[in-house]
């Protein structure tokens, strides 16, 4: 609502509000030496538009985090805040969300992005200022291990983090899961050609192919549109046995109740984008027997996240925690678990952001999700995924396993 | 081979859609030449109409008996946007120079767009959803369900109806314009409005008649699109619209026949490109391009459109 107006009109301001920040708060804190100091951790994700349920989820899992830590004094002499920004799930505006959030000295991390193809931009505007960033749902590789992930992984931002694991994992084990569990042979795949989709399925395709299951055909879609009855036709005379849909649920799920109501009845899978309970409402009673992959272990199962739940709970937000409130609360404990480190002596915040990405890097604690640590890229180190199933309406728990384990 | 004639068919559907709102276009451009961008928004309108109709009588309930009175209320809700927009937003402008009108439409577009995003799930005495996301639409008896199969071909129920809505309103459509009263002032405008005016025609009102009918148009094309692809959002009517403005260039601007055929022609381009492109230029992604590149085709070599436009222009 307000914030996408905000995001516009602030993109107008920042440009002369740079000039006056530059000399006006300098003399702000001049005055109060021995009062708390302020720093912000910055929400990047869509606030508004299709994918608002999962990106309000984000912002107030991190606001429960930053609550706590306040409450509890975490960071002796430092108060911490949230300023969450709508990327609106668009990449350009994701970008003028981070050039805002980099230009405030106060800011020493980003949770964000939801989108991939959003993180692209945000990336490159956050890392020459050192202000990490902690995404608790791009599954794009590429994002840590460079464009050439598959044969030569390479860093590509030593301030960017992620708390989720890859598409480079999702796609295989749904692949596995489609043709050693389901026994199913033949698929079509159908994506959206933003990044997250085209990578989900070129590993899927690459996984299932390698297992000796056959893909009958692929297709694409344009995310703008809303009747997909054309590409339906196309696909359906391949009588393949799913379909193996890369893109996130505001396309899915009319996506499958068009696919089923133009007669092609096979499960339609996806990767954690469709793993939302708007994904049913929208693919109506006909979505019963689709499948998706998440990261991680349902939230709701996991003993560790009891506490999370009910606190969530407890604060009385408008909106549910949705799929990733769990790592996104993950991500902002793992901001503030590193903030002690690094603002233990620290007497501003921009001399502490060298110091923050040093310190995430090392971070290791149990979070909501299970483990949370991170590798050399900035993975993290746990590979368990999930299959769930649509049953009665609900998204439904069919298969947890470690991908590294087998 | 074995696919023409499903994509025939998903052509056809899209296409009705398309002529639906072609109409729309066509009509008030044949009287006061003015492009109504905001028309898209009257078709969305539309469609909140009827959902609106249906959470506020009879939510959850499927029976088919509903749906007349969804599109009677999809009626009303586009019928009264279409002749608000009129009477504040163009009517003050009417003897302005045409980029006034022109721009005053986009505004509007982007003022109902917002209104219905920010609004709609704040509308007091009512429990709505929000308009932020997209919206399931309500999935009837009879136009939805189980798709009827005829040899290969597959028809989705909500297709028919979406042909049917077509078939009923042209007919209609021409009834109103060649044998009523009213209807034939709005040819005589369209011809004059200044000769018009001096056989005793009330020209206001002929250019309101005109924006209504356009919007009851829509509005049937907005029930039609929410049953086919169950869910509607607040920005449906851009897209939609600008199909439905090329549809009603392609035929012909100002030419009713003309907005049908051109909807028709380019439903199933789009389908046929989805199917038959090979390549890296083809599939769903792509049609839209091919759908476009008709159009230039169509303006270079025949620039008055496929059946000829009927207007006069004044300029």
């Amino acid at each position: 609502m307000q914030q996408r107006s905000v995001v516009r009109v602030g993109a107008s301001l920042i440009v002369a509000s740079l000039a006056l920040t530059a000399c006006g708060s300098r003399s702000e804190d001049g005055g109060g030496g021995t009062a708390t100091k302020t720093a912000k951790i910055g929400v990047i994700a869509p606030l508004s538009g299709d994918l608002s349920a999962l990106g309000l989820g984000i912002q107030h899992s991190v606001e429960l985090a930053v609550k706590q830590a306040n409450d509890s004094n975490a960071i002796p002499g430092w108060k911490l805040e949230v300023d969450a920004k709508d990327d609106e799930a668009k990449p350009d505006v994701g970008k003028t969300a981070a050039t805002s959030l980099s230009s405030d000295k106060d800011v020493i991390g980003v949770v964000g992005t939801l989108n991939s193809s959003v993180a692209l931009q945000v990336q490159p505007v956050l890392a020459p200022k050192n202000i990490v960033q902690i995404s608790p749902a791009n599954t794009n590789p590429s994002l840590t291990q460079g464009a050439n992930w598959q044969s030569a992984p390479k860093r590509a931002y030593p301030t960017y983090f992620r708390t989720c694991t890859t598409d480079a994992v999702q796609g295989p084990f749904a692949a596995r899961y489609l043709f050693e569990k389901a026994g199913i042979k033949k698929v079509a795949t159908i994506h959206d050609k933003k990044a997250y989709g085209q990578g989900l399925v070129g590993t899927f395709t690459e996984e299932f192919k390698a297992a000796g299951g056959q893909v009958v055909a692929a297709e694409t879609i344009n995310p703008e549109d809303s009747n997909y009855q054309a590409v339906i036709s196309a696909v359906k005379p391949s009588a393949p046995q799913a379909v193996y849909y890369g893109g996130e649920y505001p396309q899915a799920g009319p996506l499958s109740q068009q696919m089923k109501a133009a007669g092609l009845n096979v499960p339609l899978m996806g990767g954690d984008g469709i793993y939302d309970p708007k994904f049913i409402t929208l693919g109506g009673k006909t979505s019963t027997g689709d499948l998706a992959t998440s990261v991680g272990a349902p939230v709701d199962t996991l003993e560790s996240a009891k506490k999370f739940i009910s606190d969530y709970n407890a604060a009385g937000f408008k909106d549910p925690y949705a799929a990733y409130g769990g790592y996104s609360y993950d991500a902002a404990n793992a901001i503030i678990n590193a903030l002690k480190e690094s603002l233990k002596d620290a007497s501003d915040v921009e001399s502490a952001r060298p110091k923050t990405v040093e310190a995430l890097g090392k971070v290791s604690f149990e979070g909501v999700t299970g483990k949370v640590a991170f590798d050399q890229y900035g993975d993290t180190t746990s590979k368990v995924l999930t299959v769930y199933k649509v049953a009665g309406g609900k998204w439904a728990t069919e298969l947890t396993q470690d991908l590294a384990k087998k | 081979m074995d696919q023409f004639f499903q994509q025939l068919v998903n052509g056809l559907t899209l296409g009705s859609l398309y002529a639906l709102i072609a109409v729309g276009y066509t009509v008030v451009y044949g009287i006061v030449q003015l492009i109504n961008f905001a028309h898209g928004e009257v078709f969305m309108i539309g469609a909140f109409g009827a959902l609106s109709t249906y959470l506020l009588f009879f939510d959850g309930q499927t029976g088919v008996w509903i749906l007349p009175i969804m599109i009677v209320g999809a009626i009303i809700a586009s019928v009264v946007t279409a002749v608000a927009m009129e009477r504040v937003a163009y009517r003050p402008l009417r003897n302005a120079p045409r980029l006034a009108p022109l721009i005053t439409a986009i505004g509007i577009s982007v003022f109902l767009q917002e209104l219905v995003r920010v609004f709609y799930d704040r509308i007091p005495f009512a429990d709505f959803p929000s308009a932020k996301q997209r919206i399931p639409f309500p999935q009837l008896d009879g136009v939805s369900g189980k798709a009827v199969e005829v040899g290969d071909v597959t028809i989705q129920r909500s297709a028919i109806f979406t042909v049917a809505a077509l078939v009923v309103c042209a007919i209609l459509l021409w009834y109103f314009i060649n044998r009523t009263k009213l209807g034939r002032g709005m040819l005589a405008v369209s011809q004059d409005p200044d000769t018009a005016r001096l056989m005793g025609i009330n020209v206001d009102r002929i250019i309101v008649v005109a924006f209504a009918l356009g919007a009851v148009l829509a509005a049937v094309a907005g029930v039609s699109q929410g049953l086919q692809n169950n869910n509607i959002d607040f920005k449906m009517g851009f897209i939609a619209g600008l199909k439905a403005f090329t549809a009603a260039v392609l035929g012909g601007i100002g030419n009713i026949q003309g907005a049908v055929f051109g909807g028709l022609v380019l439903g199933v381009v789009e389908s046929m490109a989805t199917q038959y492109v090979p390549g890296q230029f083809g599939g769903g992604t792509w049609k839209d391009v091919w759908a476009f590149v008709l159009l230039i085709l169509v303006l270079v070599f025949r620039p008055q459109g496929l059946l000829g436009a009927r207007v006069v222009d004044r300029a």
